[in-house]
């Protein structure tokens, strides 16, 4: 693929070696280069990982259709649509924070990632707004799908005219476990994000040293990503 | 004058070798230097060996008379389990590829180190933390669901701690491998040295990088399962369970998704050790370099289609047994390949008869007869009645057992001399490598015959019939652990009384040979040129002591 990178010999390894290249390295753009195939293959499990969920979700809705038709009115498309909206504002912050570190703009580069964290954290806010409201209403997973009269009743007359299917907690199963675990990179991309922050802070990255935010943040755009394609799996169809 | 590098005197080393480098056990513990994370890995791996074969010599024991003789029946359900689980997950998944290639990988690079050294060390630890937890299923009372896990069974509530524990033991060491994958694969694509194109690395390279693209993509694919099974089973979500709804068959589905592709992540590395070994000891370069290298890609590609070969009789539809049934015989198509390449490695060549070789030559026996049953077992019309008897368990022994530990041992005598420093007795190594063939060839030949004859697998008792294969199995067994035992006493006796090796005692030709045995922490004063693969010209002998010396090279 590109030009193989070396290390240099212990006496070539000058003064001017910089204090993030690592001692196998022989410069940071080698570094940098083998860092991003290193992000590139664990986003590659990644999706695998989610795969694993989405192909559950397809079988399912190939098994139990009705499941699928009937509760999909529980979730609220407009909280669904406001996230996506969060969701890809935070990615361009992201890319815009990858961009300001090239350029070594300090400044701007805390401000980006400050305005990608304050994102992410909108995001989690409402994410935790829909599920208390499912959860105070007994609408769980599994065997603990167990719905208050209320939310039944605040169901479009679409889906009160439904006969309720069986096994909704199946559905809810996975919508839980797919958003969660959504959720749970979404938090640990928070913690990313604080991790470049205070490193940023510490200026860093430049333009010869940025491979840690240029590496958050196409985690950060796979994690967008899922959720683009979460929003229409649940909310919309 | 062609003797004058011989003549100097052995310069005495300035730099102190890996081993040497920082004492103490935390040195070891949190090192970031791949050699100490692939030693401590082999200690890990070794003990994981040594645990499963304890429980497989119960097995053996207990099958010793038709009614069992040993355990009660239960227990015998939750030995096989582990035997299974700890061997698959904790021994020959990691085996070769964590424990050798850690060691390796750089070292034929020409490099420092892996790509991600801290990614390295976390690899280590999360796979003794899944290594851990698989003890801890056996305080919490074990589990006897065999290590496929099926549920529904697998996921009711009766089966206990035990396999909730064992899930996240799973989720855990799978981390462990897709990390070892990733950092192999990022390694061999930017960390080549000059001189050294994607047809000039070594084929032990070809065979992990092929090896990395199946963990990282398939591995995902078990974690995310046992993380739904164990929720599932906590929670009754009804993802598995029919009961609530949910599809057990498809759990089926998503575990031989991976533990399919397992299965080369298992052999690929075997046939690495293989291709390096065969040509060294022939004394040749090797036959269709090219063909072995793309046939390790090809195994890795069609490897991932092949998984419903497993459910011919779990209720999947005709048509996708057919179409399983039918990639699944292509696989055979680029493991002949590598067969008929060593073939011709061999012919003609000059053969030399050390433990590696030998090992090597079991391998090429064994792993015909283990391929060729697959083919059985690939092929719908006879997998039917052959399926869950002993045919499966032997078939399966073969090319794990017979074939990847085998390979593994000869990767370890092979590599040994540059991991210690020091030159194994070769009759000992001998010695163990005649016990192993004789005694795995005893313990499973007669299971094949066993399985034809109808004996199922996973029973603590059997038809009396049968009474005479599985006391040959039991006897062979025990010769074959004494073999592996033979040979763990060589090498560790080596460690006090065996020769200093020199840097090559082979005559290979790859990078790792031309560093000091055993290498100092950075592997390589300055960035070595990479030879052309295998190729032996201007290699000579020397000397015992001094091993072989490239020509020109002081």
């Amino acid at each position: 693929m590109s030009a193989p990178s070396r290390a240099p010999s212990p006496d070539a390894a000058s003064a001017g070696r910089s204090p993030f290249l690592a001692h196998h390295f022989e410069d940071l753009a080698a570094q940098q280069d083998t860092a991003r195939l290193g992000i590139w293959l664990f986003l590659a499990s990644e999706v695998l990982f989610f795969g694993g969920l989405f192909t559950a979700y397809a079988v399912f809705r190939g098994n139990h259709p009705e499941l699928f038709r009937y509760a999909h009115h529980f979730l609220d498309w407009r909280l669904g649509a406001l996230n996506t909206v969060v969701l890809i504002g935070s990615s361009l912050s992201a890319a815009w924070a990858v961009r300001l570190a090239q350029l070594g703009r300090r400044r701007g580069l805390e401000l980006a990632i400050l305005v990608t964290i304050a994102l992410a954290a909108t995001f989690m806010v409402v994410k935790y707004l829909e599920y208390s409201h499912k959860l105070h209403h007994g609408v769980g997973w599994g065997t603990s799908y167990r719905p208050s009269a209320a939310i039944l009743a605040s169901l479009p007359d679409a889906a009160r005219a439904l006969p309720a299917p069986r096994h909704l907690g199946t559905f809810f199963a996975i919508y839980y476990l797919m958003t969660g675990l959504h959720g749970i990179h979404v938090l640990a991309g928070i913690g990313l994000f604080g991790w470049i922050l205070r490193r940023a802070r510490a200026g860093h990255f430049g333009p010869g040293y940025y491979a840690p935010v240029d590496a958050v943040a196409l985690y950060w755009h796979l994690v967008d990503l899922v959720w683009i394609y979460l929003f229409p799996l649940f909310y919309l169809i | 004058m062609t003797t004058a590098a011989a003549q100097l005197p052995a310069p005495e080393r300035p730099v102190p070798s890996y081993l040497e480098h920082g004492r103490g056990i935390r040195s070891w513990l949190f090192t970031l230097d791949h050699k100490r994370i692939g030693v401590m890995y082999l200690l890990a791996i070794g003990a994981a060996l040594l645990l499963g074969g304890l429980f497989a010599m119960v097995l053996r024991l207990h099958l010793w008379t038709p009614e069992g003789a040993l355990v009660s029946n239960d227990a015998y359900n939750k030995l096989f389990t582990l035997h299974g689980a700890v061997m698959i997950f904790l021994f020959i998944i990691p085996g070769i590829p964590a424990a050798l290639g850690n060691f390796v990988v750089p070292l034929q690079l020409g490099a420092r180190d892996l790509a991600f050294p801290r990614v390295n060390l976390l690899s280590f630890w999360l796979y003794v933390v899944g290594a851990a937890l698989f003890v801890v299923t056996l305080v919490a009372g074990g589990i006897d669901t065999g290590w496929t896990l099926y549920p529904p069974y697998s996921l009711e509530e009766a089966r206990g701690l035990g396999l909730l524990v064992a899930l996240a033991a799973v989720f855990v060491a799978g981390f462990s491998s897709i990390l070892t994958g990733l950092n192999f694969i990022a390694t061999i694509h930017k960390m080549r040295p000059p001189g050294m194109g994607w047809f000039g690395l070594p084929l032990f390279l070809w065979a992990l990088y092929a090896t990395g693209i199946i963990q990282v993509i398939s591995t995902p694919v078990l974690g995310i399962t046992a993380a739904m099974g164990f929720l599932d089973r906590l929670f009754h979500l009804g993802l598995f369970m029919p009961e609530y709804g949910g599809d057990p068959v498809l759990f089926q589905h998503f575990f031989w998704f991976y533990s399919h592709p397992a299965v080369y992540i298992m052999i690929l590395p075997a046939m690495g050790v293989v291709s390096e070994v065969v040509s060294v000891f022939s004394r040749k370069p090797i036959f269709g370099y090219r063909f072995i290298a793309l046939s390790s890609i090809a195994i890795a590609v069609i490897g991932f289609l092949v998984w419903g070969h497993h459910m011919f009789v779990s209720g999947q539809s005709r048509v996708a047994s057919l179409v399983f049934s039918f990639l699944t015989l292509l696989v055979a198509i680029p493991s002949a390949i590598k067969v008929f390449n060593w073939l011709a490695t061999m012919y003609r060549g000059a053969i030399v008869l050390k433990t590696p070789m030998v090992y090597v030559l079991t391998f090429f026996a064994i792993f015909g007869v283990g391929g060729l049953t697959g083919v059985f077992l690939g092929a719908l019309a006879t997998d039917v009645p052959l399926h869950d008897t002993y045919f499966v368990v032997a078939h399966f022994h073969f090319v794990m057992v017979g074939a990847v530990m085998t390979a593994f041992l000869a990767g370890l005598h092979y590599w040994w001399p540059k991991m210690t420093g020091r030159m194994y007795s070769e009759r000992t190594g001998l010695v163990s490598a005649a016990l192993v063939f004789v005694g795995f060839n005893l313990t499973f030949v007669p299971q094949f015959l066993a399985g034809v004859a109808g004996m199922p697998r996973r029973y603590a008792t059997y038809a009396p019939g049968l009474v005479v294969h599985n006391r040959l199995s039991t006897v062979g067994a025990f010769v074959l652990a004494l073999g592996l035992g033979l040979a763990l006493a060589g090498l560790l006796a080596s460690l006090r009384r065996g020769r200093r090796a020199p840097a090559n005692p082979w005559g290979a030709s790859s990078l790792e040979w031309a560093a000091p045995s055993p290498p100092p922490h950075d592997n390589f004063a300055t960035t070595p040129r990479a030879p052309r693969p295998y190729d032996y010209a201007g290699l000579r002998f020397v000397s015992e002591e001094e091993g072989w010396v490239r020509e020109g090279t002081p």
